[in-house]
């Protein structure tokens, strides 16, 4: 099968698909397993070499059996050759071995659809504002090999390159208009892969020693809040997860089953804010305790944790509210409190000991409570790097090591309280954050994770209590950039002391949630508000598309216009001389379109004779201006043609 | 076929009008997606099918941005043709069997380069050419001459599918150009001279003169002119000689059609007499040429050559 002479691909187009190629792939080797970026990278170099060297590629049999293997390893690590992860795999594998049987304009036109293609695929793991420029130079980069190809090797790589841009610009205002007015439909379409949204770090559902603690050293934004009014005081910010009641001795987890619904009685008059959430893959919602006034789709869970019906795996937005004051089941199901008194038999016998003493001692609950917070106070301290703990953990804890991170002043209070008889639980969340100066939000980074506790009072129903503020106040006063000694383990932005520094590092974030709420957040719901303001109430999808269909034309129309106009000869000497000729016409001397200047000069002699004294100097400066060796004879033509009379 | 052919006409105006020099305009000029320009179409779909169903924001603004893309590259390859001027050159006489060249110059009067401009005449018989900014580029258009007389220029397809080949822009342009041809020209022995030049201290009868040698008889051969006895000395198969003379210096000669075998057909004695025509301008005679309704008087030169090729391509059955 050989190709016709005008559809093979010339020498020269290779390098732009091979650029074509490594622009789309490359950013996929930060994603893929190791072999398959060398599997791939070996492949590009290997057909690179080849083109290199002018030699024959490789024979199909020897391609096929790549194939064979290359797909094998993807099967071994994905255990699948479909779903997201696996596709992309084989798509990236596809795209380093076409350019092995690239001979044609058509194979050429495979591999730059790919290249488009694979694009789309970077957005999985990231729609950052990097990603997002990284890929219009991808898409500039493979545009301008369509160019190329299509142009053959006349034009140059600038001019190439030039081409493409242009192309690519002209694009944009059509992307606007499709973006802002293009139907959108609220996905999935149909069921997403198992592996849809791996690899999101977030609060677990379960808390054991360590847990937090290494959460707390990730300076990724968990999420976002806009509060309508202000921003109340840090000790108040408590931003409510997952409540664990089930202790095996080392790892405290959820209830698993149902609760009745809670009895909430709101003291302070509610706040209402909106949070944008960053993808956890977990149902509950991280709102503002306590949580009033919630919208009909999400509830409260019977602990007073907001949750969805489905988990959240992308970004979203929720309208929300609070009253900081609050009373919660002041009557509770004797079950539930039987459950927060309960713990593993046998374990943890010095506390057990240390609770009963307090019992006996204290005539009140919440004596026992301040007993157990001052003797946090005096003698422990706060660490994100705390002694690794055995068995009877909080024995350990509270006698010998006396160093911890928030999960192990929850767990140990929780403990010593069940002891005492009090009930209590521990909640999982976060607490604080930091305002942005530059858009005014509040971002809460995975470093504000927190664990806190509730106890049980007879009258007062829930109430809660952090220990860990009774052990270090300024983690909760102020963040835990100040509560730690300094050297501590925090990620290096926190450690951040100089002032403009901190300044280009809000900046940044205020440009990325404007990114996310602007650009990211537009969804159905967004473009339905977007119409409204433009007047297009109660939108179907015949009035959006008429609406969509009138502005891509009229963007066709001025595109189209501009490009197709002509114009006008821009040399100067040429424009002046239209200038002199008018000048003549005047005088009722018409240049006959066939005639040269120096024939008109003649019968410009012949006929008017007292006009030929000047127009003569006008022809000779014109001649000279535009054939003349030197092109910058303007001015005496400009003088020549003043002195026309 | 001949319905499906006028409506086309009718729909597409595709016979130009002839007059020279031609500029492309909008109603010329036609526009299609291609076979990639479909695939291209296909993947955005697929694209956009994915970018709703994992919500990926800029997984729309890519699908948009492209879509986009496609539709500048239909304007920008309608532009390529757009506003080209085509001017018809000239085309060589050529002989019968060989290709005629077609002569037309494709100017460019705007400051971009208009690259990889397709014409084609003929299926198969592909010229890629580019015109440089404010430049002009002469091509010429191989068609393959298969009968003597006058060749038009068939409808020439000009396409381009710069600057993405998502769309071919076309249109069909038919200058009015033709090109003669002239008999294919079958070479033959020279007939007898019929005539001493002028100045003449030539032998006696010009070309029967000095025996040369037998060569074999070709249909073209007058009956006088076969060696009968040499011919019956062999046996076998082979042909009928004729004897072969080296004819003298500057001898003339009377191409006549009436010379030649009457049994062959119209178009064979044509291209005998073409044949001899080349032959008799080589030997660098004088030579006539006689048809049945016309008479070249006698005569030597390229002029001459000429105006017998001509009179044999135009010569009417």
């Amino acid at each position: 099968m050989s190709t016709p002479a005008h559809l093979a691909l010339d020498h020269g187009a290779a390098p732009w698909l091979f650029a074509a190629a490594l622009a789309t792939i490359a950013p996929h080797f930060l994603y893929q397993p190791i072999w398959l970026s060398a599997f791939a990278g070996l492949m590009l170099f290997w057909g690179g070499w080849l083109w290199w060297q002018n030699l024959h590629l490789p024979n199909r049999w020897l391609l096929m059996l790549l194939v064979i293997a290359g797909s094998a390893g993807i099967f071994i690590e994905f255990r699948t050759l479909f779903g997201r992860e696996a596709g992309v795999a084989m798509l990236v594998m596809f795209m380093a071995m076409k350019l092995l049987e690239v001979k044609s304009q058509r194979d050429a036109m495979v591999v730059v659809t790919l290249g488009y293609f694979l694009l789309l695929t970077h957005f999985f793991n990231s729609q950052s504002i990097p990603t997002g420029l990284w890929l219009l130079t991808a898409m500039w980069i493979v545009t301008a090999t369509l160019v190329r190809l299509h142009g053959g090797p006349a034009s140059s790589l600038r001019a190439t390159l030039r081409y493409a841009g242009l192309l690519s610009a002209q694009a944009i205002p059509f992307m606007l208009v499709l973006y802002l007015l293009f139907p959108r439909i609220a996905g999935p379409l149909w069921g997403l892969p198992q592996d849809a949204h791996s690899g999101q770090t977030g609060l677990s559902d379960t808390m054991s020693p360590g847990s937090i603690a290494h959460l707390a050293q990730s300076s990724e934004i968990a999420f976002r809040v806009r509060f309508d009014g202000e921003i109340p005081a840090k000790d108040k910010l408590y931003w409510r997860g997952p409540v664990m009641e089930n202790f095996d001795g080392t790892t405290w987890r959820p209830f698993p089953g149902r609760y009745a619904a809670e009895q909430l009685e709101a003291i302070s008059p509610p706040i209402s804010y909106e949070t944008t959430l960053e993808a956890h893959n977990q149902r509950w919602l991280l709102a503002l305790e306590a949580p009033s006034g919630l919208p009909a789709e999400i509830g409260l869970n019977g602990t007073l944790t907001v949750a969805t019906r489905q988990a959240i795996n992308t970004r979203q937005r929720f309208r929300l509210s609070a009253s900081l004051d609050y009373r919660f089941n002041t009557s509770e199901n004797p079950a539930v409190l039987r459950r927060n008194l309960s713990l593993p038999a046998g374990q943890n016998q010095q506390t057990q000991a240390l609770a009963i003493g307090w019992r006996e001692s204290e005539k009140t609950p919440e004596a026992i409570i301040q007993k157990a917070l001052t003797l946090f106070a005096s003698e422990f301290f706060y660490t994100l790097r705390p002694p690794l703990l055995g068995e009877n953990g909080v024995d350990q804890f509270l006698f010998q090591t006396k160093r911890g991170f928030c999960e192990h002043y929850a767990a140990a209070f929780v403990v010593l309280m069940r002891h005492a008889g009090i009930p209590a639980r521990v909640v999982g969340g976060y607490q604080g954050g930091e305002r942005n100066p530059i858009d005014g939000y509040l971002v809460i980074r995975q470093s504000d994770a927190h664990a806190w506790t509730e106890v049980w009072l007879e009258g007062r129903g829930w109430v809660r209590v952090d220990p860990t503020a009774a052990v270090s106040p300024a983690r909760i006063e102020t963040g835990i950039a100040n509560a730690l000694p300094d050297g501590a383990d925090l990620p290096a932005f926190m450690q951040v002391r100089s002032e403009w520094l901190r300044t280009l590092r809000y900046r940044w974030e205020a440009v990325n949630n404007a990114w996310n709420q602007q650009v990211l957040g537009y969804d159905p719901k967004r473009q339905r508000e977007f119409l409204s303001r433009l007047g297009l109430t109660d939108t179907d999808w015949r009035s959006m598309a008429t609406v969509l269909g009138l502005c891509c034309s009229l963007l066709l129309a001025v595109i189209t216009a501009w490009t197709l106009y002509q114009r006008p000869d821009q040399d100067p000497a040429m424009r002046l001389w239209h200038k002199a000729l008018r000048q003549l016409a005047r005088r009722q001397v018409n240049c006959a379109s066939w005639e040269s200047p120096l024939a008109l000069a003649r019968r410009v002699q012949h006929e008017r004779p007292e006009l030929a004294e000047p127009f003569n100097q006008v022809v000779a400066a014109y001649l000279l201006a535009r054939y003349g060796k030197n092109n910058n004879d303007l001015k005496s033509l400009r003088t020549a043609i003043a002195q026309l009379p | 076929m001949g319905v499906v052919a006028s409506l086309k006409q009718k729909l597409f105006r595709w016979q130009s009008d002839g007059t020279a020099p031609l500029r492309l305009g909008q109603r010329r000029i036609f526009i299609i997606p291609t076979r990639g320009g479909l695939l291209y179409a296909l993947a955005l779909i697929v694209m956009l099918l994915g970018a709703i169903n994992y919500m990926l924001a800029l997984g729309h603004a890519l699908v948009f941005l492209l879509a986009g893309l496609g539709i500048t590259g239909m304007v920008h390859t309608f532009r390529n043709l757009y506003g080209l001027v085509i001017t018809p050159g000239r085309c060589a006489a050529v002989f019968a069997g060989e290709m005629a060249h077609f002569q037309l110059t494709l100017g460019n009067d705007r400051p971009t380069a208009r690259l990889a401009l397709e014409l084609e005449a003929e299926p198969g018989q592909l010229v890629i050419t580019a015109v440089d900014s404010e430049k002009s580029t002469k091509i010429s258009i191989p068609i393959s001459a298969e009968k003597r007389g006058w060749l038009d220029l068939p409808r020439v397809r000009l396409s381009s599918r710069y600057p993405l080949g998502l769309f071919v822009a076309w249109s069909y342009l038919q200058p009015a150009m033709r090109c003669l041809v002239y008999p294919r020209p079958h070479h033959s022995p020279l007939p007898a001279p019929v005539a001493m030049p002028a100045s003449g201290e030539q032998n006696g009868d010009g070309g029967q003169e000095d025996f040369a040698g037998f060569r074999a008889r070709q249909p073209a051969d007058s009956p006088r002119h076969v060696a009968w006895k040499a011919s019956a000395r062999d046996t076998g198969e082979r042909p009928l000689l004729v004897k072969q003379f080296a004819g003298g210096a500057q001898v003339e000669m009377q191409l006549d059609w009436t010379l030649i075998d009457p049994a062959l057909s119209p178009e064979s004695r044509l291209s005998i007499l073409a044949g001899w025509v080349i032959s008799a301008e080589a030997a660098g005679c004088s030579y006539g040429l006689r048809l049945p309704n016309q008479e070249i008087p006698r005569h030597a030169g390229a002029a001459q050559q000429r105006r017998c090729l001509e009179a044999l391509a135009l010569f009417q059955v």
